[in-house]
């Protein structure tokens, strides 16, 4: 494959062992900002989930693992989108999320648009209070979902996990080391306005309300 | 003046290094640092990594400006989202005589503190970080893994030729 892999030259200085594609370009000539119409289609988006999914299917025991095979998944393209949307923001907003709440709006505005072409529809925190370390985005029918029917004896899988995994990768990257799970929420009955909806469980690791409770002081 | 940047990772582990020296005011691009200094400086820059942990969580802003200084040394640093360092560490050529100070002191190579230079260092960093942005953008890029395309490294330079 005439891909420049960034780990395939044998040293920093040698162009030796290293291919170019055909016509010259590589990753670096390429532009960093799309126009805003650039959407991808979403049938070859769904052909190409259901078989991540299949992937991840194989050789798991329990749902618990398949959604953690998606969930890992998904995490590397959190790291990279966490970059990549704040280069597009424009310079004067371009600041690093330092709260959780300023994470969470990045998260429900930013990384929903640019995935989703729409924000998330709810952001909400744990009224439990032995659980502050606990946030939930919620979501009325995620797009990932929409053509996949969980059969009944596999009701617990929410192959939302995906997404949850990107959201991890994005709270993992900006320093907020947080566990993210997908639950899907929605009423079984006739009539439910949205059957399919998915909450996100972001649950923070203590040091991030601790350092969360320093900065708030100073 | 002569410049040494290096790309800090998440867990303080370095993933690019270049020094260069500056092009502006007639300068070959080549830096002047002694031999001793070259091992230095990555000392240097480590020991900054500190100051930029307790800056990092004050400012939101990626730029954080010059956060270090080590005689005469300065350490200028860019935060990226995902948590990864620029650190250019930016030392003025000892100026022979006092004779041209007042010439040069608004110029790019001889005040580090100047508004001109932070502004020059800022269009260096936005440009690298553009960069860096398509290197992890590679499919095959984990995170902390060393940016070794001479692509990249090439673009670095570039850079460093057109601002510093």
């Amino acid at each position: 494959m005439a891909h420049l892999g960034p780990g395939k030259a044998a040293s920093s200085k040698e162009q030796a062992g290293l291919r170019y594609p055909s016509n010259g370009k590589t990753i670096y000539h390429r532009p960093l900002n799309r126009t805003k119409t650039a959407e991808l289609s979403q049938s070859s988006f769904a052909y190409l989930f259901s078989e991540m999914v299949s992937y991840a299917q194989r050789r798991v025991t329990g749902i618990q693992e398949l959604e953690k095979r998606l969930n890992l998944q998904g995490h590397p393209i959190g790291l990279k989108l966490l970059d990549l949307l704040l280069t597009r923001e424009p310079p004067r907003s371009q600041t690093r999320p330092l709260t959780i709440i300023a994470l969470l709006h990045f998260i429900k505005i930013n990384l929903w648009t640019h995935l989703f072409g729409r924000q998330a529809d709810r952001l909400e925190k744990s009224s439990n209070p032995d659980t502050p370390d606990e946030y939930m985005i919620v979501d009325n029918e995620p797009l990932v979902n929409a053509y996949i029917s969980v059969p009944r004896e596999m009701s617990q899988l929410n192959c939302a996990a995906f997404v949850a995994g990107i959201i991890e990768g994005v709270c993992d990257g900006a320093m907020f080391p947080a566990r993210v799970t997908a639950h899907s929420v929605g009423g079984k009955e006739e009539g439910e306005m949205w059957p399919g909806k998915t909450v996100f469980l972001v649950k923070f690791q203590p040091e991030v309300l601790e350092r969360e409770a320093l900065i708030g002081k100073g | 003046m002569s410049y040494y940047f290096a790309i800090i990772g998440t867990q303080d582990n370095p993933l690019f290094e270049y020094d260069f020296g500056t092009s502006k005011q007639g300068g070959d691009g080549q830096p002047r640092f002694s031999e001793q200094a070259r091992h230095l400086n990555q000392f240097v820059l480590h020991s900054s990594l500190d100051i930029v942990e307790e800056v990092q969580w004050t400012n939101g802003q990626l730029n954080l400006k010059v956060i270090d200084k080590f005689f005469t040394n300065y350490i200028s640093c860019f935060m990226t989202g995902g948590n990864v360092k620029f650190l250019l560490l930016h030392q003025p050529t000892a100026t022979a005589g006092g004779a041209n100070t007042t010439r040069n002191s608004t110029s790019v190579g001889a005040n580090p503190t100047s508004p001109q230079t932070e502004e020059a260092i800022k269009n260096f960093f936005t440009e690298v970080y553009d960069n860096y942005v398509k290197a992890i953008m590679s499919p095959f890029y984990k995170v902390n893994m060393e940016v070794r395309s001479p692509v990249f490294r090439q673009r670095v330079a570039a850079a460093g030729r057109k601002y510093l």
